[in-house]
């Protein structure tokens, strides 16, 4: 009995050896850090980059053809999950190097960064694979607490940590909301289990429905889709810019996934009543991002709004309760991530006189100062406003296609006039690259964003525009392994 | 036919000129003293390969036979495909940008700013042109005419005149609004019709695949990307100020070239795809185009800026084509189609030799000139036939089209001919009063008294243009037994008016 328990809980494990590696990194690195404090946070640094890019080797390998249930099936290790955890670790790999390069410039060093992001990504790997209520909350909690610790990271500026403090006091309402929604759930259903609530999901009348909501209202807030978007600016604005950079990627992309899967997976049936619900926020968003940030002057305070904005066509992929609008977000996603740590780069690399600028009007006259800077986000900001050749394009054009193929061509035209005017203050920020007169040059960059920018611009054109084909076959199959 | 993909060699050869000129930048810093001008060499040797490359295409293209030829076909991914293929028209429009270009980068030798981006955004302008005209894909076709829309916002935004900013925005923002309306309807389209491929989702329109009702919105939506860029009367107020602001060769392509995406995608798609909302709102595009020729040509009289004048006259001769196109008589389709290759040349010779003027005097008022002949007899010869060109005299080629786009317009709607008619006589009051204002009279402007003629560079860049437009004037039937065979399968679907 017991023999069997132990070989049960073995074979368990092997599934979940992304997520063992980088919490035995982040427990280790701990201790090490206490011992031998921060100077041996370039070290950890490193080794934190190597983890998350072996963990996303190893969940990348496993994709199994169909669902496996682990841990007495509060955990799923299925394509899904597996293809999440892969862009995830890989993001979070890149906003860390980038993170670090930046407060060792600053000569801000804590070995406690690597290890947040690890825990955070830890927390992330977990959301992805949840299949019950407490994994799912037990998850988010993890990837959030690691986000409120890092927004409050510069804990001598007072920004930052009232970035922290805001972030934290939001965070847990939404978190409350959300806690309250899975115990209407519970009640209603009985179970907590995913495919339990799956089956009796219609039986459970209003209160399943009251509740779905407000775990609809919880992750939206997680996700910042408007109108849960308020805390995003300031959070973004406060927070040390490489953090902001780790917020804008990897947890989008885990948000994103988590709400399909608690969408697509136990409330499928229900359909018809969540649809709504995501449509009204798809629009919102989409256009809340769109106009709130023409009036901004603060490049992170915009990237804040174009996150709402990029928020609205996950959202508006994941209305179609599709398997092809499922593979829509998660391909828009990863179309997404590279985009946004390539534009954190070049935000990365404003500084002067060893201060961090972080005004539109401070990138005036970039191309004859940095031209290959300025190239390089040239190329970035034209594929976040989705024109073609550049991947930002092909993941709107998937986005389109699912909505279009559901039928819900009002929010695809919404969608489409947003983008209009999204790509007025993306075409002002080149605008002010190309055209205005020359401010002083930055500060030189290091190699890390030299190396990162260029690695995103090389993925953002051509290699995921070549690559597309593959991108979105991967995308599909995930999908359509996972929810059947 | 040979296995080797010319159509995409030659679509893809000046993108890889912009990337020679790339890495020449990378590896000298652009320190080197004559780099500027090699860069303008290699430009201009890799728009020449181009158009041998294009010549070379022409000899394996049968302009007898109907359909696509020189076809290319890889997958791509979501159902997309890399499906390039021309017929005649396209062949013909093609072989008009090439023609174009390196006249261009002669047009733009006196650049001294920035002169790597400039080159490198124009060859991949170049490659985007071609590849509009080349696509057999839906989506394939978007892509390419949405992103020709990333180098223009730079080339006006950076090297245009003073309010090139505005410019710049104006142009890109009316273009990209019609234009995601258009990707939906096209996304709708390829969804029901189960492909991506234009000639196949031009077969399932064609059996009744879309409803009369389903037609409008989709006609509705294409209209809205191709009225813009065509441009047509009221959505044309972004062509004068990007005219004005844009460099002589950036005028040049978007008056040469990129208007002609709008007349192309009338043909290629709203004609045989939505043939009964065609036939719906064809009054509506009637009265759009004589508005368009009429107002266009009244508000071009009053013009006090060369540049101005001419892009206004460029809108009301976009009227004939809109105009010949919606008739849907095989007159008025060759006359549009022709009309476009006519107005390529003539409105593309007009803004190059405002440029020449420009160049010496900075200034684009027509106040500052008068009496050019004086200093320059040579220039003002080759304004003269441009302007003639411009009026439509029979002779040049702006003649033939303007002549055929009436004459195939007549029997549908003899008020409207009528109409466009009145608008070949305003022309030639805006450009006779130009013409006279610009090279007649005395020679007051003291700053003109050491004006020079032509220089080699800029003979160069005229003679292929006056050989063009006589040709053509006097031997339409080279250009029009061309196209015929693709104007009568695009009408072949499109019976509307009895085959008239």
């Amino acid at each position: 009995m017991e023999a069997e328990l132990v070989s049960r809980l073995s074979s368990d494990l092997v599934w979940i050896r992304p997520e063992l590696l980088l919490a035995g990194f982040a427990l280790s690195a701990t201790l090490v850090g206490a011992w031998l404090g921060d100077r041996i946070s370039g070290l950890l640094s490193g080794l934190c980059a190597l983890a998350l890019v072996v963990a996303a080797l190893f969940a990348w390998q496993m994709r199994p053809a169909e669902p496996h249930l682990v841990f007495g099936g509060s955990l799923s290790i299925d394509g899904f999950s597996s293809y999440a955890k892969t862009v995830i670790a890989l993001a979070a790999a890149a906003t860390m190097l980038l993170g670090a390069d930046h407060f060792a410039r600053r000569n801000e060093r804590r070995f406690e960064f690597p290890i947040l992001i690890a825990l955070s990504a830890v927390g992330m790997f977990v959301m992805v694979s949840a299949n019950d209520l407490i994994t799912l909350y037990v998850g988010l909690e993890l990837q959030s607490l690691a986000a409120y610790v890092l927004a409050a990271f510069r804990r001598d500026d007072a920004r930052s940590s009232e970035a922290g403090l805001k972030y934290f006091v939001l965070g847990a309402l939404a978190s409350g909301l959300l806690l309250y929604g899975a115990s209407l759930i519970y009640g209603f259903t009985g179970s907590v289990r995913f495919d339990v609530i799956a089956a009796s999901a219609d039986e459970g009348g209003l209160g399943v429905i009251f509740g779905l909501v407000f775990l609809i209202c919880g992750l939206a807030f997680k996700m910042s889709a408007a109108p849960f978007h308020m805390w995003t600016p300031d959070v973004y604005e406060g927070a040390p810019t490489p953090v902001t950079a780790f917020f804008a990627a990897a947890p989008k992309l885990a948000a994103v996934a988590l709400l399909a899967r608690v969408l697509y997976g136990p409330f499928e049936e229900l359909e018809d009543q969540w649809r709504q619900v995501i449509m009204a926020l798809a629009a919102i968003s989409l256009l809340v991002g769109a106009f709130i940030a023409l009036a901004q002057t603060n490049i992170k305070r915009l990237m804040a709004y174009s996150s709402i904005h990029n928020m609205g066509f996950a959202l508006m992929a994941l209305a179609t309760g599709t398997e092809k609008g499922a593979s829509a977000a998660l391909v828009y996603m990863t179309i997404y991530l590279p985009t946004t740590i390539g534009a954190f780069a070049g935000i990365l690399a404003m500084r002067r006189n060893g201060k961090d600028v972080e005004t539109i009007e401070d990138l005036s006259g970039l191309a004859s100062r940095t031209p290959w800077l300025a190239m390089l986000l040239t190329v970035i900001f034209f594929s976040v406003a989705g024109i073609p050749p550049l991947a930002g394009f092909f993941g709107k054009l998937v986005t389109f296609q699912a909505a279009l193929d559901a039928d819900l061509w009002p929010l695809a035209v919404i969608a489409a006039l947003a983008t209009v005017i999204s790509a007025a203050y993306y075409l002002n920020i080149i605008k002010v690259m190309w055209v205005n007169p020359p401010a002083p040059a930055f500060q030189s960059s290091g190699p890390t964003i030299a190396m990162t920018a260029g690695l995103a611009t090389l993925l953002v054109f051509p290699v995921l525009v070549v690559g597309f084909g593959w991108v979105e076959q991967a995308a599909l199959l995930a999908a359509s392994s996972s929810f059947p | 036919m040979s296995g080797i993909p010319i159509l995409s060699l030659m679509t893809f050869l000046p993108a890889a000129g912009a990337l020679l000129i790339l890495a020449a930048r990378w590896s000298s810093s652009g320190q080197h003293p004559g780099h500027d001008t090699g860069v303008k060499w290699i430009a201009f040797i890799v728009t020449l390969a181009t158009l041998a490359l294009n010549l070379v295409a022409l000899t394996q293209f049968d302009a007898s036979l109907p359909g696509f030829q020189l076809v290319e076909r890889v997958a791509w991914g979501a159902g997309l495909e890399y499906h390039m293929g021309v017929d005649q028209m396209a062949m013909a429009l093609i072989l008009l940008t090439n023609f174009l270009m390196p006249l261009c980068i002669l047009a733009s030798w006196n650049i001294e700013k920035q002169v790597s981006a400039y080159m490198m955004l124009f060859l991949a302008l170049h490659t985007l042109m071609q590849g509009v005209f080349g696509a057999m894909d839906i989506v394939l076709f978007y892509v390419f005419f949405e992103a020709g829309l990333i180098p223009m916002f730079i080339l006006i935004g950076v090297w245009g005149g003073k309010n090139r900013v505005y410019a710049a925005f104006k142009f890109f923002l009316y273009t990209l609004i019609g234009s995601v309306l258009m990707l939906v309807a096209l996304i709708f389209m390829a969804l029901m019709a189960k492909t991506t491929s234009i000639p196949d989702i031009t077969a399932f329109a064609q059996q009744g695949g879309f409803s009369k009702n389903l037609q409008i919105w989709l006609w509705l939506a294409f209209f809205a990307s191709f009225a813009v860029k065509m441009p047509m009367w009221p959505v044309h107020t972004w062509l004068p100020d990007a005219h004005v602001e844009a460099p002589t060769a950036g005028s040049v392509i978007l008056a040469g070239v990129l208007l002609k995406m709008g007349g192309y995608g009338f043909l290629r798609f709203s004609l045989p795809m939505f043939p009964d909302a065609s036939a719906y709102f064809t009054p509506l595009v009637f009265v759009l185009s004589v508005i368009a020729i009429i107002y266009a040509s009244l508000v071009a009289f009053r013009q006090t800026d060369i540049k101005k004048l001419i892009a206004y006259s460029s809108v009301a001769h976009m009227g004939f084509v809109t105009m010949g196109i919606f008739a849907g008589t095989e007159q008025g389709v060759q006359g549009a189609i022709f009309q476009m290759l006519s107005h390529g040349i003539i409105s593309g010779a007009l803004f190059l030799i405002v440029g020449v003027i420009y160049d010496r005097m900075h200034t684009r008022e027509i106040a500052a000139y008068g009496g050019l002949v004086h200093r320059m007899p040579v220039y003002a010869a080759i304004f003269l036939l441009f302007t003639m060109g411009n009026v439509g005299l029979p002779g040049t080629s702006g003649f033939v089209g303007e002549i055929l786009t009436m004459v195939g317009t007549f029997p549908v709607n003899a008020w409207v001919t009528a109409g466009a008619a009145t608008g070949v006589i305003l022309s030639a009051v805006y450009a006779l009063t130009l013409y006279r204002k610009v090279a007649f009279g005395k020679l007051e402007n003291p700053a003109l008294a050491t004006i020079t003629d032509l220089n080699a560079r800029e003979w160069a860049m005229f003679a292929p243009l006056v050989i063009g437009t006589l040709v053509l004037g006097f031997a339409p039937m080279i250009a029009l037994d061309f196209t015929k065979a693709s104007t009568q399968a695009i009408l072949a679907g499109y019976d509307v008016f009895g085959g008239r």
